[in-house]
């Protein structure tokens, strides 16, 4: 099934996610599902940037994916970039969480994505704009989990001090609880009908 | 939010539940319990044990919730918990009875897709009267009726068309014409439950025989085509329409 993610500004994907469904031999794994991410951008073919936000979305959903209930199968999650405008990153781990919620598959955490932008005279800024990423010195993106607000993936892009990540970290878990607070709310929406 | 140590499993009846949201049990409320039991007979807990059903797992003290969905909790017998979701992808569970499209025959065996990740196998002994010499007459292509006897995570399913006394009790091939289609799993526990609205509605709009698997399959017959559609439709639709917009597409139907 197919659910749109609206992040801050005009950034959305799309998500779909099929499965558990029958793997091809040379891909099943003997004991756990196999995840395999799928991302396409807006225009051109998908290139190493892509390829490497797979890999990112992909481990943060392995870590709450309970991949056990489900050995030898394959679930696929496609996501499509509509438009571009600023915290890709975060956008897609909000629509990848909201994919495997709305599948029903089994999860043992609920996870979000937040970038930070550390502006070159310090402060930081949530959910920046593609322009405020670009004059940024650095943009640092992290996947939350909603259990104790645990950081499941980190990603930095420029160069900042081990104080400012932790700075960036602490106003990042708390604005993940606004987002936690969104999907129980869309949740709740879905389930008032019936 | 849930906090960290848990909410109670009470409270949250009839309540919408995140994976991640932690519930206790009655009998853990003020203690930490780590590496303790769980007593199901001290104090004022219920007797018998508790069921932990799906969308639920056991974690340490208390209950952790995998699936969104509302929670729901039966009394009788020592009691039981579990969450209600909706979900269109099916995973076979022993003893549902399920529709599976016969989509091969290897030797003994016929393979049915019935929705899940893996085809089920069926052997051609599991139907009522039937022995080595006298076969059933299954094509590929045919709808078979059956229950699962294995299914598990590590194991193929496997069905059967006979219950334990060998009886066919209603499983079996599905006969000739009608239609099949597919809708969400909830839908069909809905229509399932005893005394349903749905079903009794429209069976004073037209005669019809229905079968419904637990997969999220229904196959439908009714005397013609128009009218077969005519239900496939209702009942597709009857997931998102309130009782209300249900009575009022039926009255129109009723009246042409």
């Amino acid at each position: 099934r197919a659910l749109l993610s609206v992040c801050p500004g005009d950034t959305s994907v799309l998500a779909g996610l099929y499965g558990p469904a029958e793997a091809k031999i040379s891909k099943e794994l003997p004991d756990r599902a196999a995840l395999e991410v799928l991302l396409r951008p807006k225009v051109g073919l998908p290139g190493v940037l892509e390829r490497s936000r797979e890999q990112l979305l992909r481990q943060t959903c392995e870590a709450v994916l309970l991949g056990v209930l489900h050995p030898r199968t394959a679930i696929s999650l496609v996501l499509q970039v509509l438009s571009d405008a600023g915290s890709l990153l975060s956008c897609c781990l909000n629509a990848a969480c909201m994919a495997l919620l709305d599948a029903g598959l089994p999860l043992a955490a609920l996870f979000c994505g937040v970038t930070c932008a550390l502006q070159p005279d310090g402060t930081i800024l949530l959910d920046p704009t593609a322009r405020q990423e670009q004059e940024a010195r650095a943009v640092l993106t992290f996947a939350i989990a909603s259990r104790e607000r645990k950081v499941l993936m980190a990603t930095t892009k420029g160069s900042c001090s081990v104080e400012e990540m932790q700075q960036c970290l602490a106003a990042a878990q708390s604005a993940a609880s606004t987002i936690f607070q969104f999907y129980r709310d869309s949740v709740r929406r879905r389930y008032s009908k019936c | 939010m849930a906090a960290e140590r848990g909410t109670a499993a009470e409270a949250l009846v009839g309540q919408v539940v995140l994976p991640g949201d932690l519930l206790l049990l009655p009998a853990h409320y003020d203690e930490d319990a780590e590496g303790e039991r769980l007593q199901l007979s001290a104090g004022t807990a219920p007797q018998g044990r508790l069921l932990c059903g799906p969308g639920l797992r056991r974690s340490g003290a208390g209950l952790l919730v995998t699936k969104c969905g509302l929670l729901r909790h039966r009394p009788g017998g020592g009691g039981a918990y579990w969450v209600d979701s909706q979900q269109k992808r099916y995973v076979p569970v022993k003893g549902d009875h399920v529709i599976g499209i016969v989509t091969a025959k290897a030797g003994d065996v016929f393979r049915l897709d019935v929705g899940g990740s893996e085809p089920a196998s069926l052997s051609y002994l599991a139907f009522e009267g039937a022995t080595k010499r006298n076969r059933p007459n299954v094509q590929v292509g045919d709808l078979i009726y059956g229950q699962f006897v294995v299914a598990n995570k590590d194991m193929e399913p496997e069905m059967v068309c006979i219950d334990s006394s060998g009886k066919s009790s209603g499983m079996g091939i599905i006969g000739q014409d009608g239609f099949l289609f597919k809708v969400s799993l909830g839908l069909i526990r809905k229509l399932l439950a005893p005394k349903c609205e749905i079903i009794q509605e429209l069976s004073q709009l037209y005669p019809f025989e229905m079968v419904l698997g637990m997969n999220g399959r229904i196959w439908v017959k009714a005397k013609t085509v128009q009218q077969t559609l005519i239900i496939v439709n209702i009942l597709e639709a009857c997931e998102y329409m309130t009782a209300e917009q249900r009575k009022q597409a039926l009255a129109k139907l009723s009246g042409n």
